[in-house]
């Protein structure tokens, strides 16, 4: 612990040391001096000993998932810290790679714009896309459940459906619904009512058989069973699906935008900037869009945490 | 598991297709059915002002005409599934391989970025699966950041791939492949991780008896244990890269594939077009994952597995 403290605190002020010694460098017409490079790789080295000395944190006392945390927020963050090192001393012309630093400073400057971004694909598009695509996909589910026939017939043509980029379909999408968010809605629906379908029906199927005699022997009803038994028990398949259709209904809504989209959203952000080579605010939309994601895949795994907290998988943790 | 024996008890084909075949060529004609309920139903105003009204008396058609009419439109808003069969059969036969009119030359200029980055992504799975797996230090470091990566959506990195490859002096191939290794790596990294963490402490402690080097251990015991996972994980990996050749192919503005032939199926409010092009990346799709089906079954099978 006192040792892995000692090296954060000297990589620390070495990073800050390196980082104001930088301009001046980077003055001499692109000319990288001498000691920029050795500096670097024994900083590099310094900044792999510290993680892996977090990295190393005694689980038991501090806890595994802070450990875990606070050891992949150290290596983004070194992460970042290089690429920003490393564009400024390379004077990496910021169409190719711009620094952190300016991606921040567009994002910073371009609240507003960005926040009309966020409101038209993810709060429109991709959110009622979801919801839609994943309630009808479960609705029909549940509705097939005692019709083995259809179950038999639809299962195997869902399933293949994965192996089918359905996102194609959103030219489409475009022509009949126009260029507003009912089309990117649409093409969401599409892309996450199957895997909802096909996780939910095998959900379905994942009561054991022990606990079904013993419903049978309350002589539950099917829907006594089917709430109090199967679809607890079809949870963690379900938000399996929840999950995958959060990162595909992003995809399905960015692609959407590019056949054709109102003047404001992440793909037309996207496409029209790196168009006009402005780089920082691509990058910047970016952040925006892996962002959301990212909050919005840690937001469904603490859902499922409160939902399904007597599954073997969550328990253990 | 008694649900899943089930199917395995009925051994005999006729059985097998009337327990299997049968609702899915019912459910597969529905669908037909509804297609051709929605063609008409939907091209039906646009026939009527484009077609129909050039009768000399207007009004002077019967229900049989606007049938047939919305059946064969030049343009129609949605096509009649036969019309989208036509339209793939005769490029695939009317036209030489090499010409771009034939939709099998686009569908192997995207299957080859889709390759190279289905091989790409997975030799990056693997490498990092068996790095993650070795170090305690990695494993907390990388696979938050390596699942973080995948909400990222596709598209948007589309475009700077591009310019970074581009000022390598990389073009053609390389930006579209990297895009297909980049959603082709995930389903493989993770699963090879779950794969190789699969055998027993006994079996590992056995290794350790035998005085097994690491790579040893990696080689006779992790590995192999490891590939009823890799081969799922492959077929999704090979289906999301050609999702992402696909999507490459938009920003790139290439002039060849079956993301371009959407697009500019959609500049030219070209309908048939549009569909038949999804309909072979569809084709596609399957057939690729297939072939990484027969591979598993190969290996598996050698290996005297299932």
């Amino acid at each position: 612990m006192k040792k892995t403290a000692i090296i954060l605190l000297v990589c620390v002020v070495c990073a800050i040391a390196l980082l104001q010694f930088l301009p001046a460098v980077g003055d001499a017409e692109g000319k990288i001096s001498a000691p920029i490079w050795p500096a670097c790789v024994l900083l590099g080295v310094a900044a792999m000993f510290s993680v892996q000395g977090v990295a190393s944190l005694d689980g038991q006392r501090y806890g595994e998932r802070f450990v875990a945390l606070l050891t992949a927020a150290l290596f983004g963050l070194w992460l970042v810290y290089f690429w920003q090192v490393l564009v400024m001393a390379f004077d990496v012309p910021r169409v190719i790679l711009p620094a952190p630093s300016l991606i921040a400073q567009s994002l910073a400057d371009n609240v507003s714009k960005l926040w009309g971004d966020f409101a038209q694909t993810v709060l429109k598009s991709v959110l009622i896309g979801w919801t839609l695509g994943c309630a009808l996909g479960f609705a029909v589910a549940v509705a097939i459940d005692r019709l083995p026939f259809l179950q038999r017939g639809l299962l195997p043509i869902a399933s293949l459906t994965s192996a089918i980029p359905l996102v194609g379909v959103a030219p489409i999408a475009v022509m009949w619904f126009g260029f507003e968010w009912p089309s990117k809605a649409a093409v969401v629906v599409l892309m996450t009512f199957f895997p909802m379908l096909v996780s939910t029906l095998a959900g379905l199927k994942a009561a054991g058989k022990l606990e079904l005699e013993l419903m049978h022997s309350y002589a539950a009803n099917y829907w006594q069973t089917m709430l109090a038994l199967r679809l607890p028990a079809a949870l963690p398949f379900m938000f399996g699906a929840l999950k995958v259709n959060a990162t595909l209904a992003l995809i399905g809504a960015i692609v959407a935008e590019y056949f054709g989209s109102p003047t404001r959203g992440i793909g037309f952000r996207i496409s029209t900037e790196a168009g006009k080579m402005n780089m920082p605010l691509v990058w910047g939309s970016i952040v925006v869009a892996a962002v959301t994601g990212s909050l919005a895949y840690a937001l469904l795994v603490q859902l499922e945490r409160r939902a399904a907290f007597w599954h073997p998988s969550i328990r253990g943790k | 598991m008694g649900i899943m024996a089930e199917p395995a008890l009925r051994s005999s084909l006729p059985q097998r297709l009337a327990h299997n075949g049968l609702p899915i060529a019912v459910v597969l004609a529905f669908v037909l059915a509804f297609w051709y309920a929605g063609a008409w139903a939907m091209n039906a105003p646009g026939a009527i002002e484009r077609v129909l009204n050039r009768f000399e008396p207007a009004g002077a058609w019967t229900a049989m005409d606007l049938f047939k009419a919305t059946m064969q439109m030049e343009r129609p808003l949605l096509p009649a599934p036969h019309q989208v069969a036509m339209d793939v059969w005769s490029s695939l036969m009317d036209w030489p391989v090499d010409s771009p009119r034939n939709l099998l030359f686009h569908a192997f200029v995207t299957a080859q970025s889709t390759l190279a980055g289905f091989v790409m992504g997975t030799a990056l799975g693997l490498v990092l699966s068996v790095l993650i797996v070795h170090s305690r230090t990695l494993d907390r470091a990388l696979l938050p950041w390596i699942v973080a990566s995948q909400t990222v959506p596709v598209l948007a990195i589309a475009p700077i791939v591009l310019i970074i490859l581009g000022s390598l002096g990389f073009s053609g191939i390389a930006p579209k492949a990297t895009i297909a290794m980049y959603l082709c790596f995930f389903p493989v990294t993770v699963a090879m991780v779950q794969g190789l963490r699969s055998p027993q402490v006994i079996e590992t402690e056995m290794m350790h008896t035998y005085a097994a080097s690491k790579w040893q251990a990696l080689w006779f015991l992790r590995l192999p244990a490891a590939l009823p996972f890799l081969f799922p994980a492959l077929r999704v990996g090979v289906a999301a890269g050609l999702v992402g050749a696909m999507v490459a192919e938009l920003p790139t503005g290439a002039e060849a594939g079956l993301g371009a032939r959407l697009l500019t199926g959609s500049y030219y409010g070209n309908t048939v077009q549009i569909w038949s092009a999804l309909a072979m990346s569809a084709l596609l799709g399957l057939v690729l994952t297939a072939a990484v089906a027969l591979v598993e079954r190969l290996v598996l099978r050698s290996r005297g597995g299932v």
